[in-house]
């Protein structure tokens, strides 16, 4: 008969956020910027089926760095939160903050519960209003806890190096394609300082764009229309630019 | 450690589980009271009195298809609303029109919006036309029960195949029978038989957007002028019919202005002539 080995509790959470934040880390960084007509969504993704980004409803998109299967399945679980409560009451009625808090609820119960393991997931919970200040970005870390967030938010392995590069160049008001730009910078960005190129193709982008006629704003930008988006020339790039492009691929 | 789930905030069970793809296997998992097929009525001496809507018209064209309806529910022999909207998109590609109890065929609409959102959004990939048609059965079918005490649905189906380049009908029955018109148009409602008789001889494969809008339209003015239940162009209310137009560039909604043009232009027509056009004897 042995005694089991006393772990104190403050030890026991450490051991799990360092468990969590190290799944987190070997997944690739992801970024979310405002720009003038919305919210950009720029990650690097080699895959073209398992997406990073997703849309959740009309007006909120999602995010996710980390284990694929523990975040694919809290976005069907917010798919699944987000239509049955726009059934249940109006399609008003479904918000990035009730959404962040369920996450929140989610991750948090299963962090801090010692039968199941924590989720590596980190998420960013965005909504874009009818102008730049209705949008909502919430960055929700493995252990439940919400971060609300202005601007800019970086998650994943290399977040923190990213968000200050993005802090520091991020302003209010940029077109699509400077904000693209700057994300992929930042993303091509190493730990050790030095810069690699990202092409066009292992970049998911997604928008949540106001501008949008239809009642859903979430849309992919791909082939074409994100390559014309990257070949912009900076000092040509009006505000009025990108985001009333046609959409040939959609 | 372990919090009670109840008491927190967290997702319930249900909504991690993976597997389905459809809002309704979903809601009759996790809240089958919110489904509308669940629900059963006390038995009732004859028909239940519920606004009904009537009319509904679509027809094909090279490239796409419309899908009409006129703007009345009635309810017995009262006139229950004059501006009802029974015509709707279903998603970028697809629209559904409905004839028959109007409160149920708003829900099942709803509902039918939803299931295909949402297996977009899960899936990433729309569902095929044919995918979605059969979904819609399948609702159909789970209304049978309401529909033997006189609350039937009976909608009309009509799509943008992508895979396909053109535009397809699905006519269904009250048992969620369904099968696609080849002839190139169809109608439902009680108007039906007038709309399809008037479409029979103004319709002809070859027509352009505007004309197929046109010779629908005809059809629902033909339609109201033989049935009591389907309401034509109320020109001192500005009440003209729905016209919808689905093509490659997706769901498109004629607005007030467009379609009380059509709508009038073919009454100043009708002045001179009551019956509209005439087609040839032989």
């Amino acid at each position: 008969m042995t005694t089991p080995f006393y772990v104190s509790p403050a030890q026991a959470m450490q051991d799990r956020a360092e468990y969590a934040r190290k799944g987190i880390a070997r997944g690739r960084s992801l970024c979310v910027l405002q720009y003038a007509d919305g919210i950009v969504f720029v990650g690097e993704n080699p895959s073209r089926a398992l997406h990073k980004f997703s849309e959740i409803y009309d007006r909120i998109g999602f995010a996710a760095a980390g284990k694929y299967n523990e975040y694919e399945n809290l976005r069907i679980g917010g798919v699944r939160y987000a239509d049955l409560r726009g059934y249940t009451y109006d399609r008003d009625d479904v918000t990035a903050r009730g959404l962040a808090n369920v996450y929140a609820q989610t991750l948090g119960t299963i962090f801090s519960s010692a039968g199941e393991k924590p989720y590596e997931v980190e998420l960013v919970v965005a909504e874009v209003g009818t102008s730049p200040e209705g949008d909502q970005i919430y960055r929700l870390p493995h252990d439940g806890s919400i971060v609300d967030e202005h601007g800019s938010v970086a998650v994943g392995g290399n977040a923190e190096q990213i968000s200050s590069f993005l802090d520091q160049r991020h302003r209010d008001g940029m077109s699509l394609a400077e904000a693209l730009k700057l994300a992929v910078q930042a993303l091509s960005r190493d730990t050790n300082g030095g810069e690699r190129e990202i092409p066009a193709e292992r970049l998911e982008v997604a928008v949540l764009d106001r501008t949008r006629p239809q009642q859903r704003k979430f849309r992919r930008i791909v082939g074409r229309q994100l390559s014309r988006l990257l070949d912009t020339d900076s000092a040509a790039t009006a505000p009025t630019d990108a985001p009333s492009d046609e959409e040939p691929e959609d | 450690m372990e919090a009670n789930p109840r008491s927190t905030g967290r997702l319930p069970a249900a909504f991690l589980t993976p597997g389905s793809s459809s809002f309704m296997d979903f809601l009759s998992d996790h809240s089958p009271e919110l489904l509308p097929g669940k629900r059963t009525l006390p038995p009732v001496q004859g028909a239940i009195e519920a606004p009904h809507g009537t009319t509904i018209v679509a027809a094909s064209f090279p490239g796409g298809v419309v899908l009409a309806g006129d703007r009345r529910a009635t309810m017995g022999n009262m006139i229950a609303q004059r501006d009802i909207e029974k015509v709707f998109p279903a998603d970028e590609y697809s629209a559904v029109g409905i004839a028959g109890t109007a409160g149920l065929a708003v829900e099942m609409v709803k509902l039918f919006q939803l299931e295909l959102e949402h297996f977009e959004k899960v899936e990433g990939v729309q569902l095929s036309l044919e995918g979605k048609a059969n979904r819609l059965s399948t609702m159909i079918r789970g209304n049978l029960g309401m529909a033997m005490q006189g609350l039937a649905v009976v909608p009309l189906f009509a799509g943008y195949d992508v895979d396909r380049d053109k535009g397809r009908i699905f006519s269904y029955d009250v048992t969620g029978g369904r099968s696609e018109e080849q002839q190139g148009y169809a109608a439902t409602g009680s108007g039906s038989i007038f709309a399809r008789g008037s479409l029979k001889k103004l319709y002809r494969e070859d027509l352009t957007e505007e004309q197929v809008i046109t010779a629908v339209v005809q059809a629902l003015y033909d339609a109201a002028d033989d049935d009591s239940a389907t309401g034509g162009p109320d020109v001192a209310r500005r009440i003209y019919p729905i016209v919808t137009v689905i093509t490659e560039d997706g769901f498109r909604r004629l607005t007030d202005a467009e379609s009380s043009e059509i709508a009038r232009s073919i009454l100043e027509r009708r002045l001179a002539e009551p019956d509209g056009p005439r087609a040839a004897l032989l």
